[in-house]
């Protein structure tokens, strides 16, 4: 067991301070010294973002505003997600697709107004700033917001929290967007996350996000959450984390993402196609007949089933593969998503998951594992 | 600063082994183990009856985050598992060395024993990795 990845080298948030004054485990994660863990543990970590309130560090992650005439219709050809009627003030999920329908990264895009504000994932930031500057016309303005740190406040104590703090941050309702003043510090603020907790995301100047974290943690619901519990609260949510549920080689439609494609920017749509890809993925939308397809896994017993693990049909055939899981500390049992082919991909489907030699029986089960308690109002 | 007892003895994998003088050992992870793993929700169990050579690995302990293997610090038979593990793997982090012993084998040749770390050098290889 090695337990002291080596985070030398790596870029740093502006908090690593303050993690590592806080006890945080620190690890690689995508170029940088991210917290895994703080002392309190991933399990009791997972169960307090449950419970009360955790601040999670996700300052890694890209964020870029777009401004320029159309910018909206402009960005629309590189996502299949309506963006010309997202009203100001409101965020959406979108996908980066490629040429052959594939998934180059995923991301939330909000009008600003004036401008789109985008976050991507730290893993893919480089390329889709590259892409979005060969793909975007030139007179659209990419700004990266390497001054700015992004921190998720998420459960169900979050709004009490926001309540103490800033109250008109929790006006806003599931996906929407503000920029407030806390403290003499310029928030913006989406009511949104990705633990499938109510919450909020809150995009801070790098300079004022130790202050502010520390504003937060000086409230008796908060505690710190690594990337660990992240991990496993995301997963119970039935969300997936790109680069592992997600990739180029997956179509939305394999990745069940359907519901992340604009109605207008399907077939028979206002704007139908004219994003990359659009072919491979509405053809795909129309017929049903693409191969694989993503779901939800429960194992009987307590192994986790972990990333990797092949899926066999009852005769033995090899049907699938397993791209997140663990134990759900929530739901109590291994939960898992994965791909299956598509005969296999019913609800209440009995698999069997190959770990360490033995066959284990898993379910094909409805995501989310664990009830999303999103705020809309 | 983890519990190391000296009365027991260590491999470089951070398994214990207690000596119960008949000829049988009991073996389980060390609170430097269960404290690098983190909150660990299931042990796999080797079948009692089992002839495991040394190093060879007879079982998994997975905790929310990861996987890590067991290794056999001695050859021998598989006599006994804890069972109780089966459904209190959180024991494993809560009293390594007493209530979450893994198994106890029949040791082939008792003088390996020797071989294994004692409590200073087993020190030592911890606060080497911190």
């Amino acid at each position: 067991m090695s337990d002291s990845a080596s985070v030398q080298g790596l870029k740093q948030t502006a908090l690593h301070d303050l993690h590592v004054e806080q006890g945080a485990k620190m690890v690689e994660f995508a170029g940088y010294a991210m917290p895994v863990q703080y002392p309190l543990g991933v399990k009791k970590e997972h169960e307090h973002t449950r419970a009360k309130a955790g601040l999670f560090d996700v300052s890694h992650m890209g964020q870029l505003t777009l401004r320029g005439e159309n910018v909206q219709a402009a960005l629309e050809t590189l996502v299949p997600t309506d963006i010309v009627d997202l009203p100001v003030g409101m965020q959406r999920y979108g996908l980066f697709t490629s040429d052959a329908g594939g998934i180059l990264d995923d991301l939330m895009i909000v009008n600003g107004g004036d401008h789109l504000y985008v976050v991507v994932n730290a893993a893919c930031k480089d390329q889709d700033i590259a892409h979005l500057r060969v793909g975007l016309p030139t007179e659209i303005e990419i700004e990266v917001l390497n001054d700015r740190a992004l921190l998720a406040l998420q459960g169900p104590l979050a709004h009490a929290v926001m309540q103490r703090l800033a109250p008109e941050v929790c006006e806003l309702t599931f996906m929407h967007h503000a920029r407030v003043s806390i403290e003499g510090i310029e928030c913006w603020a989406s009511r949104s996350g990705y633990t499938g907790e109510d919450g909020f995301e809150i995009s801070v100047p790098n300079a004022d996000v130790e202050r502010f974290a520390r504003l937060l943690l000086a409230e008796d619901e908060v505690e710190l959450i690594g990337l660990g519990a992240r991990d496993s609260l995301r997963l119970e949510a039935g969300l997936c984390l790109y680069g592992h549920d997600l990739d180029t080689t997956t179509t939305p439609v394999e990745g069940s993402l359907i519901w992340a494609l604009g109605k207008v920017r399907r077939h028979g749509g206002e704007r139908e196609g004219g994003f990359p890809g659009a072919d491979v993925i509405l053809t795909q939308v129309a017929n049903k007949d693409h191969a694989r397809k993503r779901v939800g896994l429960v194992a009987e017993g307590r192994a986790p089933v972990r990333e990797g693990a092949e899926l066999f049909d009852g005769e033995g055939n090899l049907i699938g593969v397993v791209t997140s899981g663990s134990f759900g500390p929530t739901y109590g049992k291994p939960v898992a998503m994965g791909y299956v082919v598509v005969a296999h991909s019913a609800l209440e489907t009995q698999l069997f998951a190959d770990v360490r030699g033995r066959r284990l029986p898993m379910t094909v089960t409805k995501m989310p594992f664990v009830e999303q308690r999103y705020y809309r109002g | 600063m983890s519990n190391i007892p000296a009365t027991l003895k260590y491999t470089e994998s951070h398994e214990w082994v207690q000596d119960n003088g008949d000829g049988t050992v009991t073996i389980g992870i060390t609170d430097h183990a269960q404290e690098a793993l983190g909150d660990v929700v299931f042990v796999e169990l080797p079948e009692v009856g089992r002839e495991l050579a040394l190093e060879e690995e007879f079982g998994v302990i997975e905790s929310v985050k990861a996987a890590s293997d067991l290794y056999a610090p001695l050859a021998g038979e598989v006599i006994a598992v804890n069972e109780s593990l089966e459904d209190a793997p959180e024991s494993v982090n809560e009293s390594p060395y007493d209530d979450a012993w893994i198994l106890k084998m029949k040791v082939a040749d008792s003088t390996d024993l020797e071989k294994l770390l004692d409590a200073d050098a087993y020190t030592l290889l911890v606060e080497s990795e911190a």
